[in-house]
């Protein structure tokens, strides 16, 4: 009996800046159509780890898997034509361009056209551009902010441009969505519409890994989680049974003035 | 509220004009007659006047050119003028005896002399202006703001410095003489230069020059709308607004910045082999660092990546001397019996004048893109 091999399996990262440690041979293996959550106290390398596996820090060390091809987080523009997409934790979006366009960039790496058929607005290019239109209203109508195409995105609320961001980011079908603390800032009915966006992605096929500092949050939403602590994984599991470890606790709590 | 519903008061006339497409037509029709009356109209005036609208159309290309790179990718140039000259060069030396004169093999092996045709060279020269686009854009590719604003610059200068000083050992470029008697336009045979009977009409050269310009200037303002509306033109746009959000959608940057670099040097090689033809004339001294300057002034005041904003601001600015040298030297010799400033000093003096005030008042230039909306909640993001 083989079980099907993990979505994403990374293993032995390490990444050292100056002096810190911030991963020390990290692994990780998300299953398919899970979400999976990653924990840890500030300053656990949380973000150091999406940042090396979404490729925007070069590891000193690691090897990564997707989808059982092993990808080469080097470029970062590969990384997405791969099959990851990614949001930031503080939103960057293409803050002047409207709603509708921001999603329509994230198209760009599963369209063809270039300059030459835009300037001669060839039939193929034509059709291509007007999937991309309607590609790009049908996610913003998913994530629930279809009537606000029209907007920029700076003017968007907070919630309402977090949303944008992971429309923008499905827009590249991705096999795995990682989020960097999607919560971040949102009220409690917020975070409930959240949640409920997030189960109807990985409802159409996508993973989803997600950094959040709402333990509350990830508790009832993540199928499985990792906790970091200081650059090492000390514990991943199903969150019930993770929430109970001892080294948990005193990773959190035994530096509670330290959390947030 | 529908995707595109607006709250009631709406835009102004204006932005209704545009939008609408009821008004399409009659706004295009509108801009054809101004466009095909204005020759005769600057004509009658006197023909430095349809000189001015000539050199216009020119700069709205140039300038069309530029807003590629910096209104949408966002690449701060101040070496444009560079490409222009590599279009001009390119046109002078091939149409001109210089080579001729200057290399006998050249002589006997045409000796009728060089005459490229410029329809020939239009390619040439865009090409080739591209390939000095990514010569430039490949050094500069991890360069921001200030510090390639500083090496686009130092591009340009090196062009102008080598056109200067290519007369030795080898004589290129002929030096700060600059190269003369370059051919004229020529559509079959017709020369550009010369008066001609058309449709019962009397035009001049001058206005015969009108005429192509503008329909060129045309087909650029149209490449540029279609740029702007395509995966490329949003590829472009990303960069500018967030890099790193760019590559993270998969955006392969060093090739599209390479792209705007090339293409927008496309257009001023273009440009440049319309000025050698039209002049018959250049020299080093054509693409000094204040001509980069006075084509950015002209994108950043129409408004910077707008492109009816960018055509707006390029007509402004280089009709502007022209009404200058027209009313401020009268107005003086009536006032106080003669010149007391320059034409040319006042011209600077009241660009930066100008310049200072559209950063106070309207920092994004005299015609923006039309703004989309606002918050639908109080209190949203910046």
């Amino acid at each position: 009996m083989s079980a099907p091999p993990p979505l994403l399996r990374v293993a032995g990262i390490s990444k050292r800046f100056g002096g810190l440690q911030a991963l020390d041979g990290v692994g990780m293996r998300i299953g398919r159509e899970r979400i999976y959550g990653l924990i840890g106290p500030n300053g656990a390398g949380k973000t150091t780890f999406f940042n090396v596996i979404t490729g925007l820090i070069k590891p000193d060390s690691g090897t990564f898997e997707l989808d059982g091809r092993p990808y080469q987080p080097e470029a970062v523009h590969r990384v997405a034509a791969a099959g990851i997409a990614r949001t930031f934790q503080n939103i960057r979006l293409f803050a002047d361009m409207t709603a509708h366009e921001n999603v329509m960039v994230g198209r760009h790496v599963r369209t063809r056209s270039g300059a030459l058929a835009a300037v001669l607005r060839t039939p193929q290019s034509r059709r291509e551009e007007a999937r991309i239109r309607s590609d790009a209203h049908d996610l913003l109508d998913f994530v629930g902010i279809g009537e606000l195409g029209h907007l920029r995105a700076r003017t968007l609320s907070y919630g309402d441009q977090r949303r944008l961001e992971i429309a923008r980011a499905l827009a590249t079908e991705p096999k795995l969505l990682a989020l960097d603390e999607p919560a971040a800032g949102m009220n409690a009915t917020e975070k409930v519409e959240l949640r409920a966006l997030l189960e109807r992605i990985r409802a159409r096929g996508v993973t989803i890994l997600i950094i959040e500092h709402d333990v509350k949050l990830v508790m009832g939403l993540c199928d499985e989680v990792t906790v970091l602590d200081e650059g090492r994984v000390i514990k991943e599991g199903e969150p019930a049974q993770v929430q109970r470890d001892p080294a948990v606790i005193e990773a959190y709590l035994g530096r509670a003035h330290e959390a947030p | 509220m529908a995707p595109g519903a607006r709250p009631s008061g709406g835009p102004g006339l204006l932005a209704r004009l545009r939008r609408d497409p009821r008004y399409r037509p009659a706004v295009a029709a509108l801009i054809a007659i101004v466009l095909l009356v204005l020759p005769f109209a600057a004509g009658g005036l006197g023909s430095a006047w349809v000189r001015a609208l000539d050199f216009a159309a020119l700069y709205v290309m140039l300038a069309l050119g530029l807003n590629l790179v910096v209104g949408f990718a966002g690449l701060l140039d101040l070496g444009y003028i560079a490409f222009y000259a590599v279009g001009a060069y390119t046109f002078a030396l091939l149409a001109s005896p210089h080579l001729t004169d200057n290399f006998p093999a050249l002589a006997r092996a045409f000796p009728g002399g060089l005459h490229t045709p410029i329809w020939l060279v239009i390619p040439l020269a865009a090409l080739f202006a591209a390939g000095f686009g990514v010569l430039l854009g490949t050094p500069v590719l991890k360069l921001r703001g200030d510090y390639l604003a500083i090496v686009t610059l130092g591009f340009g200068e090196i062009i102008r410095i080598f056109l200067n000083n290519l007369n030795s050992p080898v004589n290129l470029t002929n030096g700060p003489q600059g190269i003369t008697l370059i051919d004229p336009v020529r559509i079959g045979d017709w020369r550009l230069d010369r008066a001609h009977e058309l449709f019962g009409l009397h035009l001049s050269g001058l206005q015969m020059y009108y005429f192509l310009f503008v329909a060129l200037a045309a087909l650029s303002a149209l490449v540029c709308v279609r740029l702007q509306d395509s995966r490329l033109g949003r590829a472009w746009m990303a960069i500018r607004e967030d890099e790193l959000a760019a590559k993270a959608m998969g955006i392969h940057v060093r090739n599209v910045k390479l792209l705007a670099f090339g293409l927008g040097a496309t257009f001023g090689g273009v440009s440049g082999t319309l000025f050698a033809a039209f002049q018959g004339f250049v020299s080093p001294e054509s693409f000094s660092l204040m001509e980069s300057i006075i084509v950015l002034s002209m994108i950043v005041l129409g408004g910077l990546g707008h492109i009816p904003g960018v055509i707006f601001g390029a007509i402004l600015l280089s009709i502007f001397p022209e009404v200058l040298r027209h009313t401020v030297g009268p107005l003086q010799e009536q006032v106080f019996g003669r010149i007391l400033v320059d034409v040319e000093v006042l011209r600077l003096l009241l660009y930066g004048v100008a310049l200072v005030l559209i950063m106070l008042y309207r920092p994004k230039g005299l015609w923006p893109a039309p703004q989309h909306g606002v918050a639908r909640t109080p209190g949203a993001g910046r």
